[in-house]
């Protein structure tokens, strides 16, 4: 099963090695890992898709809360969150094929970003399944490149994951 | 204390005299010279060790004697490369430990220069945490924080990687008082209601069993397991790293489990109800021997949270220093009768010993040698034992009634047993040290007779000569149709004469007539002795 866990850490050099070497280390399997400076500076935040059973779930919860770096560490059900990733997908594209594009962009809301005379690149941030479907939908055209940040996650309604 | 100027390698000195440290073990270099100048200068003591990794191990038995974090130090690049082995051991066995390296020059790293080692990266499956100072402002915190992290909540090696130019740096030092870390609160006491939860266990129990690991040691706390053994009449067996725990004839010590341990400890923990864990992880070397535990209760008692239902589930889990659990948790227990239970077990101790095998002529029999040794042990002797068939041959057999064991429990590292001998006579001066080993592991650490020698720190020592690597031409005999590949140690040298060679009398043991007097000649030698016993290269691990 895949689990979303959100690690609040110091913000040092260093601490991500240890987080991802942990996970390496102790066979857990890291579907998307994406971090980012929180609103403190001091503190970054490690959002982890992982796929394992419970038991899997509680020793990653267990040993990320023995590195001392490791601030604070939650887990969460799927749907107690707001899941995001951004993709940035290069397609070809003939100017006869613009418009056919964009329209789809539309319904999905996605942004064009980028655009030369045979290529064109969009950009989406939504869930993970959404931006899979958005990737489907372009393949036609011939994609020639793609890159997703990863998942970051936050928990709906008023709670926030603070220290 | 007031701010003082002085260099980053002054204050590291400085930080070591304020943690109370008297005694480092290391191997310099030149990336950690600045800071060896000032141990000269702080007047703190430095062994010097004949090899890097030994450093570490006698660091380690240096701490399991004071309980206090111990010092091993070595320099860049192979230096600290060295010492990886006695971190992973320590860091097994929950030893703690602050281990300093000297580093390239921060503006060379990362550039492969001449003896620069990624050591922070090398050991970081190993440490409980690491430290490469780039600033060198740091270091009291470094410093303070470093011995906080490494003896508190469970302890382990922490390593603090300093580069060459940061030795030197000029700083401001003012050595911290109290130590901060936001995001390392060890808990402490236990959960109110889980202590509850036990105790009520306990008194329901008919068939109580606690199992002693070696967390009891690291929190100070085996009087209290006694004292609840006592009171409740909870018959005791233990793991390996729990061993010396309980004086072996104590009524209610019935040995030590696992794959290596004794049938009726193995028994009692198949047929008890309620399984009381005490700082023990349960290993899987442990484990194996438990196959039957359905329907028992188990509480789990460890100051690491991460251990509680690692290996075995668990009802009652309560995280937290043993000390302070145990303590309530006496506060709850009352008088019970286990009569039946303890019979029982009792009938089982009593039927498991096997009648002595005579060995083939000029051979010892080594568990009859053990027990003789442990017969005549002065009260608070230290045991070392090595990794190998001596290892269980000395754990099994060696009944300490009063004193330590010390062995690498979690890694099973040869060539631990002397040079922990080493750094725990070093702690304890006062005490016998006694480090037993095989003719293998000798061979991986008897350079450190040197040590012993040039510091006069007279830990002795025996070494079971078997010519073999036992315990692997033993599994090579059972699993693999007796093929012995790699396990003959043909081309070893007469131990006695390098022994002597170090200055250090010796004798040989051929038969068992010849035990009782070697091992007195060994106990009154104010300085160091060696035995050689002589072992049949088939003897068996066990039985
Ligand atoms: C550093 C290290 N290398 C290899 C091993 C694997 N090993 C375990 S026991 C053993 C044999 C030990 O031989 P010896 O020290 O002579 O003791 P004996 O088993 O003969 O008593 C070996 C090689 C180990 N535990 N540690």
């Amino acid at each position: 099963m895949k689990h979303t866990i959100s690690v609040l850490v110091e913000n040092h050099a260093g601490v991500l090695a240890r987080v991802a070497g942990l996970f390496a280390r102790r066979g857990f399997n890291i579907d998307s890992l994406a971090v980012g400076v929180t609103d403190d500076e001091k503190i970054s935040r490690i959002t982890i898709i992982a796929d394992g059973t419970d038991y899997t779930l509680e020793q990653i919860e267990k040993q990320l809360n023995k590195l001392i770096d490791v601030i604070k560490v939650r887990h969460f059900e799927n749907h107690e969150l707001l899941t995001r990733e951004l993709v940035l997908i290069k397609i070809a594209c003939q100017p006869s094929q613009r418009a056919e594009v964009i329209a789809l962009a539309e319904i999905v809301k996605a942004k064009i970003s980028d655009i030369t005379a045979n290529t064109m690149t969009l950009e989406l941030s939504d869930s993970v399944d959404r931006i899979k479907n958005f990737e489907e939908l372009l393949r036609p055209y011939g994609i020639k490149e793609v890159v997703r940040t990863g998942s970051i996650a936050m928990q709906k309604g008023g709670v926030s994951m603070k220290l | 204390m007031a701010a003082e100027k002085m260099t980053a390698a002054q204050a590291m000195a400085m930080a070591l005299k304020a943690e109370g440290i008297t005694t480092v073990f290391g191997y310099p270099g030149a990336a950690i010279c600045p800071f060896y100048d000032e141990l000269y200068n702080a007047g703190i003591h430095h062994v010097l060790v004949r090899h890097e990794v030994n450093a570490g191990h006698a660091a380690s038995g240096y701490a399991r004697m004071t309980g206090r974090p111990a010092v091993a130090v070595a320099t860049s690049g192979p230096g600290a490369t060295n010492l990886i082995t006695a971190i992973a051991t320590a860091y097994m066995d929950s030893i703690p430990m602050v281990l300093i390296t000297g580093q390239v020059s921060s503006e060379m790293i990362g550039r492969d220069v001449f003896q620069e080692a990624d050591i922070t990266g090398a050991a970081e499956p190993f440490v409980k945490h690491s430290y490469l100072v780039k600033n060198a402002d740091d270091i009291a915190v470094v410093f303070k924080n470093a011995f906080y992290i490494a003896g508190s909540g469970r302890p382990g090696p922490v390593l603090i990687d300093v580069p060459f130019d940061i030795q030197k740096t000029e700083i401001e030092f003012e050595y911290p008082e109290t130590v901060n870390i936001r995001s390392y609160k060890p808990s402490v006491e236990g959960n109110k209601l889980q202590i509850k939860r036990a105790a009520a266990a306990i008194a329901k129990s008919e068939r109580p069993l606690i199992c002693a690991g070696g967390g009891l040691f690291t929190a100070n706390a085996v009087g209290l397991m006694r004292e609840l053994a006592e009171r409740a009449n909870i018959p005791v067996v233990n793991t390996m790293m729990g061993l010396s725990s309980m004086p072996a004839s104590h009524p209610l010590f019935y040995g030590m489990i696992g794959m290596h341990g004794c049938r009726a400890a193995n028994y009692a923990i198949n047929h008890c109800d309620l399984l009381i864990l005490l700082g023990a992880r349960v290993g899987d070397r442990a484990v194996t021997a438990i196959n039957r535990l359905e329907g028992a209760t188990v509480i789990h008692i460890d100051v690491d949270p991460a251990e509680i239902g690692k290996n075995l589930s668990v009802n009652i889990p309560v995280v937290g220093d043993l000390k302070n659990i145990l303590a309530v948790l006496l506060t709850q227990v009352e008088n019970y009768d286990h009569y039946e239970w303890l019979q029982q077990l009792t009938g089982e101790k009593e039927s498991q010993d096997k009648p002595t095998v005579k060995p083939k002529d000029g051979c010892v029999n080594p568990k009859e040698f053990i027990r003789m040794l442990g017969k005549s042990l002065p009260d608070g002797t230290v045991i070392c034992a090595d990794v190998g068939q001596n290892q269980i041959w000395t754990c099994a057999n060696i009944n300490l009634e009063n004193g330590r064991l010390l062995t690498s429990g979690g890694m099973g590292t040869m060539g631990y047993s002397v040079p922990a001998s080493v750094g725990a006579k070093a702690a304890s001066p006062n005490s016998e040290v006694i480090a037993i080993c095989g003719d293998g592991s000798f061979q991986m650490e008897f350079m450190e007779l040197a040590t012993m020698r040039q510091h006069g720190i007279f830990s002795k020592i025996i070494v079971m000569v078997n010519n073999r690597l036992g315990m692997v031409r033993e599994v090579q005999t059972n699993m693999y149709g007796d093929r012995q590949i790699a396990v003959a140690l043909d081309g070893s040298p007469d131990f006695i004469k390098l022994a002597e060679a170090y200055g250090i009398p010796a004798s040989r043991v051929t038969d068992i007539s010849q035990a009782q007097q070697a091992i007195d000649a060994l106990l009154a030698a104010k300085e160091s002795y060696l035995i050689e016993v002589v072992v049949d290269e088939n003897e068996k691990t066990i039985l």
